[in-house]
């Protein structure tokens, strides 16, 4: 079984701006992708190309391809809200509805789309999804709750439940932890570890260990300089690019030489 | 099981090449694999996409349809206006109220109109804008915000009710004031006598039509003057300005704009306001002094005929509205612009 | 003795050239003494002693200051006195409305006059009234009716499209020309006299239906023109405050724009929306001179707001006062106006305490 991505040639542009510039990289099928990087590099720009999420912002386009399985997402036929639903995001800062319930989070995919699901399923649903993303046994006893009075960490948590119970293939995951204290980012980066058995994870991350500890590959995105286009420098096994890139400017990052 | 998910990535060419029918089928069955067919988002995938879209193509549609209309409806109030007035300039020019055309008849009314405004914003402005200093520089941090809601109550009076106030309570005490004018300040053209008995002149009305304006320009300037970046305040105030120097030099500059284009809307009300005037003012024709009856105001003009009008003299108080219209849409887009100009400089910095 | 030193030394440095602070409330109880005796010199009046007291004390107060402390801190301190005067100022003629409404109001309002219309009600009768001291007879409802009507219908129309162009204007139009110029125009429509809406209105119904045509519903379409903008300005604040992450989580589960705002992005702006709509309604409530224009004026009730003229309470107290029932006992007609009036400040009030406590009690819980 696979779910892999495959980005061949692409470019980003805001408007006239070359924002991200040739990505070619292969995404291994159930695994962790980190993409690290500078500041302003790129990563997360390219990470939202991945599941069309750029194109909410008015002027964005990309060239190239972004494959899934062998399937162009940017076909002209290819609605990109069914993107989408295949690929799922996870964001920087924790967002659950503020207006509804834990439960209701978690079913917020299904119930948004009018779908209609029995309440033996939902609520087997909600419980898979919350076990899933490590929060049932915190939460199970106030589904009822505002998603909004937990703590941030289990907002996050909240947040990946809400992406997995819409099944998606694969996970983005944009600097995920960046605004969670390191209790809290654990819980992630475990729930990242046990993600991979199911889904292709693909993580922006900031942090250079926690992009050791929990990927398996690295790609590393660096900019020439501001208002040049973003570039992706080296892609490896994560082991390879923090103990012998062969990038120089790869080495620099990874050693804290600049950055 | 697919073949293709294994074919090296770039040699499977563009995803035209991997025919639609082999992809939606063939992910149905991994994924209700992998979910025990509990996975409710499988039948969504058999759904046409196409429903959902054409739910979007509606709904921006029809929200496109409503801005739209707006933009329309002013339009039209233009056209409409434009064409129930026509038959007045096209009419005998001895037909029209006063009997010398409708210039003769529309230019006493809109003078009268101006003057009524003029008074207002003279008397309100500088109130307003203390008031507005006080709430946002003056008053206690706690009370500030209930002293803003105090200012908003005033703009929420309705207008009738201003009028009756006017026409039943100020204007009996003021007629007394104006007797005093007349008397001692009579050489100024605005005071000339004799007085009104009963106080229901222009400059009641202007009174009146200055506590309506008083809010509008108020909430506007108080929003300009919470604005004012607090590091030019500091830098006036660590250089050992009083609070007044602190005002004179940060807020009020950096607030000017603001100001004025709060009066001009001031104006605008002033210019259209139609009960107050048409309760309180005993109409007559155009006289100089403020304290006897006399004047008229466009708005005040339409109220009080237009309920007994037929014929010629709909059409005569239908472009007299016109004319208000154009006036106000002038007063009203210039400080519209002043702010927009405003807002793109001060974002600017 | 060391207490001593330190306390005459701050006195030195940091307070040196400045006047005890019970300078001020010193010269104001003198104004309010010299304030006395001078409005007795003229006349006694308690009007007269404020303005002379208040006129006594801020030109002593300024110059006490400039002798005591230079000529700086009297100016700040002039102004001070001058901006709190303003306010006391304004606040005057709310006072003195809100007294008189509800000093010659309250004793108006009755049972019968909350529950009866003019029907019936001559000059005759007022003068009656008015001779034999029996209570005044007739009442608002039919106005009450006109006015709950009129402002329903126009609630009616407003509100969707005050909505849908504030959801254009911020999720679709997004500061595009057609956008730019939809807010220009929606600020330069609040600013429309509401007599010309109402005149644009009975054009409109004018060339449709033949001239002279009033009923509620052209009145509804007047009072429209006066409340989409202000919906459309309160709804589009409402909306941008929503923040985008929350539209990107939707986007990001496969939810389509549409159904992000209408499930995610309008409930969680509701309060605020549903405050922006009572506040409109509270400013088209109290409107007359469109009402005078489009509805005329009835003394009986009308449920029919598509046929014949009706009456409103705005266009009731504005006759009752200009054109009293009886032109010889005009004090009926002046205390139902009043009752009016009170009612009319009563429902805007209500509105408005409304509107603050929506937005209040429902305010968006944000996670941060």
């Amino acid at each position: 079984m696979s779910n892999r991505i495959d980005v061949k040639d692409l470019n980003v542009y805001y408007s006239k701006f070359l924002a991200v510039e040739d990505v070619t990289i292969n995404i291994d099928a159930r695994s962790v992708t980190a993409f690290i990087g500078p500041s302003g590099c790129g990563k997360s720009t390219f990470l939202r190309t991945l599941n069309r999420m750029h194109e909410v912002i008015p002027g964005a386009r990309v060239e190239g391809e972004v494959l899934l399985d062998g399937d162009n997402l940017y076909d002209s036929a290819v609605d990109p809200v069914t993107v989408r639903g295949r690929i799922g995001m996870v964001f920087q800062r924790p967002n659950p509805f503020p207006t509804m319930s834990i439960r209701d989070n978690v079913l917020a995919g299904v119930k948004l789309n009018d779908k209609r699901i029995s309440k033996s399923d939902a609520d087997a649903l909600v419980e898979k999804s919350l076990r899933g993303a490590n929060l049932w046994n915190e939460v199970k006893d106030r589904l009822a709750r505002p998603g909004s009075g937990l703590s941030g960490g289990q907002q996050q948590r909240l947040c990946i439940a809400r992406a997995i119970a819409v099944s998606p293939q694969v996970i983005l995951m944009d600097e995920p932890c960046s605004a969670l204290d390191p209790i809290s980012t654990l819980a992630i980066e475990d729930l990242i570890n046990e993600l991979k058995a199911q889904y292709t994870v693909v993580i922006v991350t900031h942090n250079m260990q926690q992009a050791a500890r929990v990927s398996d590959k690295t790609a590393f995105f660096n900019i020439a300089g501001t208002g040049k286009p973003g570039k992706l420098i080296e892609y490896d096994e994560t082991t390879t690019i923090f103990n012998n890139p062969s990038v120089k400017a790869t080495e620099d990052y990874v050693s804290g030489r600049f950055g | 099981m697919e073949t293709g998910r294994d074919r090296p990535p770039f040699t499977a060419g563009t995803s035209s090449d991997v025919p639609s029918s082999a992809r939606t089928p063939g992910r149905h069955c991994i994924r209700n694999d992998r979910l025990e067919g509990k996975d409710v988002s499988t039948n969504s995938l058999k759904e046409p996409t196409d429903r959902g879209r054409a739910g979007d193509k509606i709904f921006s549609g029809v929200s496109l349809a409503a801005g739209v209309l707006i933009l329309a409806v002013l339009f039209s109030v233009a056209v409409f206006l434009l064409v129930q007035a026509a038959p007045t300039f096209t009419a005998d020019p001895t037909e029209i109220t006063g009997g010398e055309g409708f210039a003769a008849y529309i230019v006493p009314i809109i003078i009268g109109t101006v003057i009524a405004a003029t008074i207002a914003l003279v008397i309100a402005t500088p109130i307003a804008i203390a008031v507005a200093l006080f709430i946002s520089h003056y008053a206690p941090r706690r009370l500030a915000r209930a002293f803003g809601y105090v200012i908003d109550l005033l703009a929420a009076i309705p207008s009738v009710i201003y009028g009756a106030w006017g026409y039943i309570v100020l204007a009996p005490q003021l007629a007394t004031v104006y007797a005093w004018l007349a008397e001692n300040l009579g050489w100024i053209p605005i005071f000339t006598g004799p007085a009104s008995q009963t106080g229901k002149t222009m400059l009641t009305v202007g009174i009146v039509l200055a506590v309506m304006v008083i809010p509008i320009i108020t909430s506007l300037s108080r929003e300009i003057f919470l604005q004012t970046p607090s590091l030019h305040e500091e830098a006036a105030l660590a250089m050992g300005a009083t609070r007044w120097e602190m005002v004179r030099m940060a807020v009020l500059p950096f607030a000017r704009p603001g100001i004025i284009s709060a009066t001009m809307l001031g104006l605008g009300r002033a210019l259209g306001e139609t009960m107050a005037v048409a309760l309180v003012l005993s109409p007559g024709a155009l006289v100089a002094s403020l304290v006897k009856t006399g004047n008229q105001t466009i708005a005040a003009e339409i109220a009080l005929n237009f309920p007994e009008a037929f014929g010629l003299r709909l059409n005569e108080l239908i472009a007299a509205g016109l004319v208000l219209f154009v006036i106000t849409l002038i007063v009203n887009m210039i400080a519209r612009f002043i702010i927009t100009r405003h807002k793109e400089f001060s974002g600017a910095n | 003795m060391a207490a001593n030193q330190t306390l005459q030394r701050r006195q030195s440095q940091l307070t040196r050239g400045r006047l005890p602070s019970y300078a001020v409330w010193v010269v104001l109880a003198a104004s309010v003494v010299l304030g006395a005796a001078l409005s007795a010199l003229i006349g006694f009046s308690v009007v007269g002693w404020a303005v002379i007291t208040a006129v006594v004390f801020v030109v002593t107060a300024t110059i006490v200051t400039a002798v005591g402390e230079g000529e700086r801190r009297a100016k700040d301190r002039l102004v001070t006195f001058l901006v709190y005067g303003a306010f006391l100022l304004a606040l005057l003629p709310l006072v003195s409305v809100l007294w008189t409404v509800l000093e010659r109001g309250i004793p108006g309002l009755s049972y019968n006059f909350l529950f009866t219309s003019m029907n019936g009600v001559t000059g005759a009768v007022d003068n009656a009234s008015v001779e034999n001291g029996t209570p005044v007879l007739g009442g608002a409802y039919h106005a009450v009716i006109g006015t709950l009507l009129i402002t329903f219908w126009a609630t009616l129309i407003s509100v969707p499209i005050g909505l849908l162009t504030a959801v254009y204007l911020v999720e679709y139009g997004q500061g595009n020309r057609l956008a730019r110029a939809i807010t220009f125009f929606v600020d330069v429509m609040t600013g429309i006299p509401s007599i010309v809406a109402g005149l644009f209105a009975a054009a409109l119904f004018a060339l449709l239906f033949g001239p002279g045509t009033r009923t509620g519903f052209v009145a509804a379409v007047a009072l429209s023109v006066l409340m989409i903008p202000v919906v459309v300005r309160s709804t589009e604040e409402m909306l941008k405050i929503v923040p985008n992450e929350l539209r990107e989580a939707a986007y990001a589960l496969g939810v389509r724009k549409w159904r992000t705002i209408t499930r995610v992005v309008i409930p969680t702006a509701i309060s605020g929306i549903a405050s922006g709509v009572t506040l409109s309604i509270a400013r088209v409530i109290g409107e007359t001179a469109p009402i005078l224009v489009t509805a005329g004026f009835a003394s009986s009730i009308n449920w029919n707001v598509f046929s014949g003229w009706m009456g409103t309470l705005p266009t009731f107290i504005y006759y009752q006062i200009l054109t009293p029932t009886s032109p010889t006992a005009p004090d009926p007609s002046t205390q139902r106006a009043w009752a009016a009036a009170l009612l009319l400040i009563l429902m805007v009030m209500l509105l408005n305490l409304g509107a603050r406590l929506i937005a209040s009690m429902f305010a968006p819980k944000t996670s941060r």
